[in-house]
């Protein structure tokens, strides 16, 4: 009802929701990362595709990501607009040659200049795809135990779980204390004028903020008396074996990055030039 | 030939904010396998001597100590939170903001992962206490979704699958109905028995605590032990009361009929009563004096729902729906029922919270029309957990919040935020943070800071949860007061006494439904509906079955009409 | 209780603070008036954060809070502005050494020094790693990323200097003296 919209998991039965956290982890930092290096728009397309099949395989509905994907639309475009006119040159620049297409002084449109908006905009679909894969299909609790198995500290990857887990909690509250300040009487309407807006928000995310504050203290008690951070490793409760597929995927990601590397060595560098 | 496991010697401690100790030369020894009852008045140091025996005191909690606290033998001035985790288990006295884990198994799991075993002796222990105590279905759910009582259970076994020699509980009963507490109660003891713990209990509810065997019961007030003693010989004194503590119901009915109890060996239980003849004439007799209060009829309707109802989510079980009724403007209503049942869901779809799938009118007006703002000039509702409503940092501002809103004069707001708040027993707290408040006081600030508003119709969701005796007869004598005046006032409660000397009218919830509107009285004679909406006879009723009186509801009936001839008195 | 590296309690600060972050970066940025401008709350709370627990947990809030929330709500992150926030946090919180909010001190010249340190984080944080790392990672254009750098630094810098010095202030004030409750 609170048009709360947060991406989270939905439980599901596709093959991807099936692989082991850890997996998914590990192809998506992998992935991501050599889709962030590489400016290789055939190893990008390539990528985009293979991550929108990845979603229809999960099953994955339009309207469970739509607000996410039309607001990435637009600020995909906005960006773009702004690379363009802060430096409409920066793709002759970068490819070191200039074919002209629309000529218009400052404004001048170059093919190379396109080429590269291209290669921005492919990114964008390259990665959100794979992660919107998976925070909808990724136990939250077992992510925190599979980023404890690529080598995090337990420690630290208990903070990520704690996060996760009090994100609903926290979120809860917020409406609550919202809900039992206006039934105090403090009216929270939009239309009211700035200080009045700051001093109505300022009356939710104070006591949101302090009682939190409190929290941390209770927490780490019971924490404590429950015996966290005694030892210096931890089981996991939610962790689950690695299986062949898990294998097989983690593999596929390795291959991808190496790829990468080929094509660094190919194309002598971060971009694939066509112009040459 | 016991060595104590748990040892006070003149202890001593001040909070560090504090200008008096709370803790006054306590000496307290408990020996291994015993099982306490540590009973005393809202803010009188109960929790204080619980932190004590887990190390929060002084690891957590800083303050000056004076004497010396031995735990297992280890003095807690020098062992740590650690060292002593493995000794003491607990279960804090907040037991809403104890969850640690996102869903109910890795909580119950939480302390086996830090102790490194397999993740198959962790599921197979997380197995067997979540059977044992029912919480099987509710494995995968997040805490957020649980229910005040669902969530103490799932804490409750997060403890027990550590088997600590000492097992400490502050207050396990205080969200969980009435039958479900019984069966807590029933297995603490069997759990005690199997791993022959120590077993120190805090509850406010003394009469349920000893519905199994106790062996002592430490009383405290204002810091100090007052006595210490087998409950049997407890009983016998007249101390629980006068430090606001309730005694035992049966014990009272006895005392009210003239039976002398210094007669009686063993009063710790009603199976334990002897069975007297005269005894059962003496109740007989005085059952037929009292005579019942007159009633108030023609009442026009205030609050009218239809086909009320709210699903949280696709998955959930019983979501709460077709709630179909109508309070009358000056009725006093219970709303009773299992964890989970909706009770509070119920409140939240009246305030506006959550959305509603039927219809609710107020008077003639449609709520769904209603901020809930606008609601809540009309409707005040105090909230199961105290954390959600406090935004202030002082008492008084908390209390004053509402009128300040409402543009009331400062002077006005004095008067009356300082009256509520005497009402409420925190007068004399009314400079303090509240910060420095024990659990029930917290909960009384937020009643204080909706009772000061008067609004037409006021909703509590178990405001007696955590009180002591005195406080809550209090708080209820004034709610009784308002009803006079004709404000119309909504109780959620697990109190099954509550229920029948306070309100005049039961809404009994089960698994989502409205299973019974109807007198109190009625709805606990109802064998089934006790069963299906977890509720419980009071001691009265077991009371008089025990002396084979005529109609033992008629004796609970003249039992509430005594206590409220002598309030009226 | 030997404890090596992080304590429980910074671990449940940084988780905690994390949540806290999400949900204060996705509901509360109040609009200004002025288009695409908004008073964000994320940054004084991370400023109050980071000096009541320290430099560790401000940087780490910073990083998961801002890697989380934008992931929850774009699908998607910009990693040297991430950087960017996790070093904001991490200066702070270096600074809260000077600080004695616990024992509910906050004067006017501490009030002072906070915000030019905050002044300063942000022009670190904001235009020079941010921008420099946008440059580096994501090949963008120099003078399009500085101007988005100056832009954050100045409303942040705002941000904090109004509602983060009220945080802090309440928060001192929330601490009670020693010895000095007494019922009457
Ligand atoms: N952290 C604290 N700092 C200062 N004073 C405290 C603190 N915790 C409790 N006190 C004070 O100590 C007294 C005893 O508190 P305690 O929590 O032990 O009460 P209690 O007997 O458990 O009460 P309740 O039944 O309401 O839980 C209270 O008056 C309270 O104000
Ligand atoms: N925010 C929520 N999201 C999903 N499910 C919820 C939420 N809050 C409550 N529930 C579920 O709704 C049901 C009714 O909960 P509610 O809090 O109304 O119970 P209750 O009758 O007040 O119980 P108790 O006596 O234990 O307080 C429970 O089964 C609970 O698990
Ligand atoms: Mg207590
Ligand atoms: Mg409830």
């Amino acid at each position: 009802m609170h048009d709360d919209k947060i991406l989270g998991y939905q439980p599901g039965n596709s093959f991807i929701h099936h692989l082991n956290a850890t997996t998914k982890l590990i192809f998506l930092i992998l992935v991501s990362i050599a889709c962030m290096v590489t400016y290789d728009t055939r190893f990008l397309a390539v990528i985009c595709l293979f991550s929108l099949i990845c979603l229809k395989i999960a099953g994955i509905k339009w309207k469970q990501v739509s607000f996410v994907v039309n607001f990435i639309i637009v600020f995909a475009i906005i960006n773009i607009i702004a690379v363009f006119i802060f430096q409409p040159t920066y793709g002759q620049d970068l490819y070191q040659t200039k074919h002209v297409l629309i000529s218009a002084g400052y404004f001048t449109v170059t093919q190379e200049e396109l080429f590269y908006l291209l290669n921005v905009i492919l990114k964008y679909i390259c990665s959100i795809p794979l992660v919107l894969l998976f925070l909808l299909t990724t136990n939250p609790s077992q992510f925190a135990s599979s980023l404890n198995k690529i080598g995090v500290s337990y420690k630290i990857a208990y903070a990520v779980s704690l996060a996760l887990r009090y994100i609903p909690t926290v979120q809860t509250d917020y409406w609550e204390i919202s809900a039992a300040q206006q039934a105090r009487g403090n009216e929270l309407s939009k239309k009211a004028h700035l200080v009045k807006r700051i001093k109505g928000t300022l009356n939710i995310v104070m006591p949101l903020i302090f009682s939190s504050l409190d929290r941390i203290d209770i927490i780490s008690t019971a924490m404590q008396l429950r015996r966290f951070g005694s030892k210096k490793k931890r089981t996991w409760y939610v962790y689950e074996p690695f299986q062949l597929k898990d294998y097989l995927v983690t593999a596929l990601a390795f291959i991808l990055v190496l790829v990468v590397v080929v094509l660094w060595h190919v194309n002598s560098g971060r971009f694939f030039n066509p112009f040459r | 030939m016991n060595k104590p496991i748990i040892q006070f010697k003149d202890f001593s401690f001040k909070y560090d904010s504090q200008a008096d100790p709370t803790l006054k030369h306590i000496n307290l020894e408990i020996n291994p396998g015993e099982k306490i009852l540590l009973a005393g008045p809202s803010g009188s140091g109960k929790s204080t001597i619980g932190r004590c025996l887990n190390g929060l005191i002084p690891n957590v909690d800083h303050g000056e100590l004076k004497g010396t606290c031995l735990v297992n033998g280890k003095d807690i001035t020098k062992a740590s939170l650690f060292d002593l985790s493995f000794t003491t288990s607990t279960i804090l006295q907040d037991s809403d903001s104890q969850f640690i884990g996102m869903t109910v198994g890795e909580d119950i799991a939480f302390s086996l992962e830090n102790d490194c075993f397999t993740r198959e002796t962790i599921h197979q222990n997380v197995d067997r206490w979540a059977t044992e105590l029912k919480l099987k279905d509710l494995l995968k759910q997040a805490p957020q979704t649980l229910s005040g009582g669902q969530k103490q259970m799932v804490v409750l076994a997060g403890v027990l699958v550590d088997e600590s020699p000492i097992l400490l509980f502050d207050e396990p009963l205080a969200n969980l109905d009435p039958a479900t507490g019984l069966k807590t109660i029933q297995l603490i003891d069997q759990i005690q028995k199997e791993v022959n713990a120590t077993v120190i209990i805090i509850e406010h509810r003394v009469e349920e605590v000893l519905a199994r065997h106790v062996d002592r019961i430490v009383l405290i007030s204002d810091g100090e032990i007052i006595a210490d003693k087998a409950p049997n010989a407890l009983l016998h004194q007249d101390l629980l009361e006068s430090v606001g503590v309730r005694s035992p119901l049966y014990i009272k009915a006895l005392e009210k009929a003239g039976v002398d109890l210094k007669q009686l060996p063993d009063i710790s239980s009603i199976d334990a009563l002897p069975e007297e003849k005269n005894i059962a004439e003496k109740l007989q007799s005085w059952e037929n004096k009292q005579v019942p209060p007159k009633q108030k009829t023609e009442k026009q309707p205030l609050l009218t729902l239809k086909n009320v109802g709210h699903r949280y989510n696709k998955l959930q079980k019983h979501p709460l729906h077709d709630v179909n009724l109508t309070i009358n403007q000056g009725d006093f209503v219970s709303i009773v029922g299992q964890n989970g049942a909706g009770k509070t869901t119920l409140c939240r779809i009246i305030c506006g919270f959550i959305e509603n799938e039927g219809q609710a009118f107020f008077k003639d007006q449609n709520l769904a029309d209603l901020s809930i703002k606008e609601r809540a000039e009309k409707i005040g509702y105090v909230m199961q957990d105290p954390n959600q409503m406090i935004s202030q940092k002082m008492i008084f501002d908390e209390v004053a919040l509402g009128l300040r809103l409402r543009n009331v004069p400062e002077e006005e707001i004095k008067d009356r935020v300082y009256q509520t708040l005497k009402v409420c027993g925190l007068y004399a707290f009314r400079k303090w943070p509240i910060s420095a408040l024990s659990f029930g006081q917290k909960k009384r600030v937020t009643i204080a800071s909706i009772l000061v508003l008067e609004p037409e119709l006021i909703i509590l969701d178990e405001p007696t949860a955590g009180q002591d005796w005195k406080t809550y007869t209090d708080i209820m004598n004034f709610l009784r007061e308002l009803n006079q005046r004709d404000k119309t006032i909504m109780i959620v409660t697990h109190d099954m006494h509550l229920m029948l000397e306070y309100s005049k009218r039961s809404l009994a919830f089960a698994n989502g439904q409205l299973i019974a509107d109807t007198k109190p009285i009625d709805l606990l004679t109802n064998a089934d509906l006790v069963k299906e909406a977890s509720l419980k006879q009071t001691s009265l009723f077991e009371l008089a079955k025990h002396y084979n009186l005529t109609d033992p509801n008629a004796f609970v009936q003249a039992y509430i009409d005594s206590e409220e001839a002598s309030q009226h008195a | 209780m030997n404890q090596k590296g992080l304590s429980v309690k910074s671990v449940v600060a940084i988780g905690i603070g994390t949540a806290i972050y999400v949900i204060l970066a996705r509901f509360t940025s109040i609009p200004t008036g002025i288009p695409n401008t908004n008073i964000e709350i994320v940054y004084p709370f991370l400023a109050l954060l980071a000096t009541i627990y320290g430099p560790i947990v401000g940087f780490s809030v910073g990083f998961i809070g801002h890697a989380l929330s934008d992931f929850l709500m774009y699908g998607q992150t910009w990693w040297s502005w991430v950087l960017a926030t996790a070093i904001l946090g991490l200066i702070i919180g270096l600074y809260s050494r000077k600080l004695d909010l616990e024992h509910g001190v906050f004067t006017g010249k501490q009030m002072f020094f906070f915000n030019l340190i905050q002044l300063i984080a942000n022009l670190i944080s904001y235009v020079v790693i941010a921008p420099i790392g946008d440059i580096l990672i994501y090949s963008e254009p120099a003078n399009k990323v500085f101007l988005q750098g100056v832009t954050a630094t100045a409303t942040d810098f705002i941000a904090i200097l109004i509602l983060g010095t009220i945080l802090l202030k309440a928060y001192a004030a929330t601490k009670v003296k020693k010895g000095s409750l007494h019922k009457d």
